[in-house]
C-alpha cells in the first residue's frame, strides 16, 4: 500500500539539483518520480525510484540531507473522475492531505501522497477497495 | 600553605592592595621605557602631559589611548623602545585589512610571555608527563609559537601539529597520546566530526582530558557540547598578538571567567562611544597597558573587545580579576534598526537547540530603508515534515526577537551549506547598501 520516498533538504540555489541527480546518477538509479515543494524557507525535493535504499546510502555517503519515508501508492484506471472520487473518499472520512502528486504509468493514473491519519487512511483504502502500489508493484510498470 | 595550582605564587597568590601596589611601580617604569619610543614622547607632548603627571592607577585616565591605527602609522618600528639590536623575534599581523602591524620582542619579553603561558597551563592541571598538541598555525600567528614556548617552559612534550590535516592530528592524538589540544572551538568539533567518520571515539580511545579553546568567540553551550563529545574540560584562552599572544587571560578550574594576570596587564572597561570606565559588571570595551614588557610597552591599548569583569571573588584563591568570556567585537557590532547587536547573542540561543548544528550565517540587507536581518542555520537532522519545519522556525524567530528585539528571518538549511572557512569562521555579512 505504501511505497519508499526519499525527501532531500535541498538549497534555495542553483547547482543543488544537479548535485542530486548527478549522484543518483553515478549510483545507477532511475527515477520514477518526483516533486520539488519550494517555499521561501525550505526546498524539499521529493523522490520515488527504482532502489530507493541504494539511493538513500549514496545519498548519506555524499552528505547530503535526506530522510526516507513511507507514503500511499494507488493506482487508478485512467478516464476522468476517478482521482476525484479517491480523493473524496479520504476527505469525507475526515482525512486531511498533507501533499500530493501524480503521474501516469503504463496506462495508469498514479497517486502519492501523504496524510495527517495513516491508520485511517488504510481503512479508507480497504474499504473501498482501492488498488495500491508496493516498491515491487511499481517499479514493475516502469 | 601555598596553593599547589599557583606556578609562581609570589604573583598569583598577591592581595588586591599587593597587586595594586606591584602594578603602581611597574607602570612607572613602563612610562620612562615609554619615553625612549618617538611615538610615545611625541603623543605625550603632543597632550602636555609627562610620566610625572602619572602617581597613581588613579592618574591612568590622563594617558590618551593607543590604537590600532597608531600601530599601523608608525609601522615597523615607531614604537619600539629598545634599539633593534635588543630585538629578538617580530610578530606581524597580516595586514589584511590594511596596513600590517608589528609587535617587538626582546629577549626577557619572550620569556615573560613563556611564563605567562606556562602559568596558564599548569593552572588547569597540566605537568610534565602531559603530551600538549598545538593546532594552531605557526609562523607569524601568536598562537603557534605562543603556546610552543609555554608548554616547554613549563616542561610538556609539546607538539607543533599547526593547523590543518585534521586526519593526521587524529593520528599524533592516539599515537603520542596526546592528553592536551589547543584549538579554536570551531575546529574542536571538526576533530570530532572526523573522529566519528573514522570510527575512533575520543572518550575511549585517547588520552584526551583537556582542551583550551580561544580566538573565536563562542558560547558557554558550545563549549558544553565540546566538552560532551572529547570528553575533555575546556578551558578558555584570551590573548592577542599587541599583548604578546596567548597567556593574557585564563579560566581556572572553576571555570568562570579567565583570570587576566595583573602583574603584566592593567584593565579597563570602557564604553566604547563615550571611552568613560564602566563599573565592574557591565559590559565595555577592554582596554589594556602591558607593564611587564621592555621593546614595545602600550600604553592603554584599545582592544576592541567586548567584555566585562565578573564582579566578586574566585574560590580559586587569586585575586587577579576576571573576564567574562569575549561579548564579540566593538567593531562586530551590527547597528539593525538603532538596536546594537552583538552575533554572540544570536550564537546563544541557536545553541539551545538541539535540531541545530553548530554552523550559521547572519545577513543584513535593506530594502527602501528598511534593515533586514536573516538567520541562516544548519539543521543536524532533516525530517521531511513541514509543520514540525515551519514550528521550530517559528520558535527560533520568537527568541532571537526576545534578546535582539528585532525580527529576523530565520532560514532552516542543509548541512553543509554554510561556508566554513579555513580559521575563525565568517558569521555576518553586511550587504546593506548606502541609500543617500
Amino acid at each position: 500500500m505504501t511505497v519508499h520516498q526519499i525527501s532531500v533538504f535541498v538549497e534555495n540555489k542553483s547547482g543543488t539539483l544537479v548535485k542530486v541527480l548527478d549522484l543518483l546518477k553515478d549510483a545507477g538509479i532511475q527515477l520514477i518520480a518526483s516533486t520539488i515543494s519550494d517555499t521561501v524557507e525550505y526546498g524539499i525535493f521529493r523522490i520515488i525510484c527504482s532502489e530507493p535504499m541504494r539511493a538513500k546510502a549514496a545519498l548519506d555517503a555524499a552528505g547530503v540531507s535526506s530522510s526516507m519515508a513511507d507514503v500511499f501508492a494507488i493506482a487508478l484506471e485512467n478516464y476522468p473522475g476517478t482521482a476525484a472520487d479517491a480523493i473524496s473518499f479520504l476527505s469525507r472520512a475526515g482525512i486531511g492531505i498533507s501533499y500530493l502528486y501524480s503521474f501516469m504509468l503504463s496506462g495508469k493514473g498514479i497517486l502519492i501522497f501523504r496524510t495527517d491519519n495513516p491508520e485511517k487512511t488504510v481503512e479508507v483504502i480497504r474499504m473501498h477497495g482501492i488498488a495500491t502500489l508496493d516498491d515491487a508493484s511499481l517499479l514493475s510498470l516502469v | 600553605m601555598e596553593n599547589p595550582s599557583f606556578l609562581h605564587p609570589q604573583y598569583e597568590s598577591l592581595s588586591r592592595a599587593e597587586i595594586e601596589a606591584l602594578q603602581t611601580e611597574r607602570l612607572q617604569k613602563t612610562l620612562q621605557q615609554c619615553m625612549k619610543s618617538p611615538f610615545y614622547r611625541k603623543r605625550f607632548e603632543e597632550n602636555h602631559i609627562s610620566p610625572r603627571d602619572i602617581r597613581s592607577l588613579g592618574d591612568m585616565s590622563k594617558i590618551p589611548f593607543t590604537t590600532k591605527q597608531d600601530l599601523r602609522d608608525n609601522y615597523p618600528f615607531g614604537l619600539s623602545t629598545v634599539p633593534l639590536s635588543e630585538v629578538v623575534r617580530l610578530h606581524s599581523s597580516s595586514g589584511t585589512t590594511g596596513k600590517p602591524t608589528v609587535i617587538l620582542h626582546t629577549k626577557r619579553d619572550i620569556e615573560q610571555w613563556a611564563d605567562a603561558v606556562a602559568r596558564c597551563l599548569y593552572m588547569v592541571g597540566l605537568r610534565p608527563g602531559d603530551v600538549f598538541q598545538n593546532t594552531s598555525g605557526y609562523g607569524m600567528f601568536t598562537g603557534g609559537l605562543g603556546f610552543q614556548y609555554g608548554a616547554e617552559r613549563l616542561g610538556l612534550l609539546t607538539v607543533p601539529a599547526a593547523a590543518g590535516n585534521t586526519k593526521r592530528q587524529i593520528k599524533f592524538i592516539t599515537d603520542f597520546g596526546t592528553t592536551a589540544i589547543h584549538a579554536i572551538p570551531s575546529y574542536a568539533g571538526r576533530l570530532y566530526e572526523v573522529m566519528s567518520e573514522m570510527g575512533i571515539d575520543p572518550r575511549r580511545d585517547t588520552r584526551l582530558k583537556t582542551l583550551v579553546i580561544g580566538a573565536e568567540p563562542h558560547s558557554e553551550e558550545q563549549r558544553r557540547r565540546i566538552e560532551t563529545m572529547l570528553g575533555v574540560k575546556a578551558y578558555n584562552s584570551f590573548g592577542m598578538s599587541e599583548m604578546c599572544g596567548p597567556g593574557v587571560a585564563f579560566e581556572c578550574p572553576e571555570q568562570n571567567g579567565m583570570h587576566i594576570w595583573e602583574d603584566y596587564y592593567i584593565v579597563e572597561i570602557v564604553d566604547p562611544v563615550t571611552l568613560e570606565p564602566v563599573p565592574d559588571g557591565e559590559v565595555g570595551e577592554l582596554v589594556l597597558t602591558t607593564v611587564n614588557r621592555e621593546a614595545m610597552p602600550l600604553l592603554r591599548y584599545r582592544t576592541r573587545d567586548l567584555t566585562r569583569i565578573l564582579p566578586g571573588d574566585c574560590p580559586c584563591g587569586r585575586h587577579h580579576k576576571r573576564l567574562d568570556r569575549m561579548k564579540g567585537r566593538s567593531d562586530d557590532m551590527m547597528i539593525l534598526k538603532g538596536v546594537n547587536i552583538f552575533p554572540i547573542q544570536i550564537e546563544t540561543i541557536l545553541m539551545q537547540f538541539p535540531e541545530l548544528g553548530n554552523e550559521y550565517l547572519i545577513t543584513l540587507t535593506n530594502e527602501d530603508a528598511n534593515d533586514l536581518m536573516t538567520v541562516e542555520v544548519e539543521l543536524k537532522e532533516f525530517s521531511d515534515d513541514y509543520p514540525k519545519l515551519q514550528a521550530l522556525t517559528k520558535e527560533i524567530t520568537r527568541q532571537l526577537k526576545d534578546e535582539i528585539l528585532v525580527t529576523p528571518q530565520v532560514r532552516l538549511v542543509p548541512k553543509g551549506s554554510i561556508p566554513v572557512t579555513d580559521g575563525k569562521a565568517v558569521r555576518v555579512r553586511d550587504l546593506r547598501k548606502t541609500l543617500i
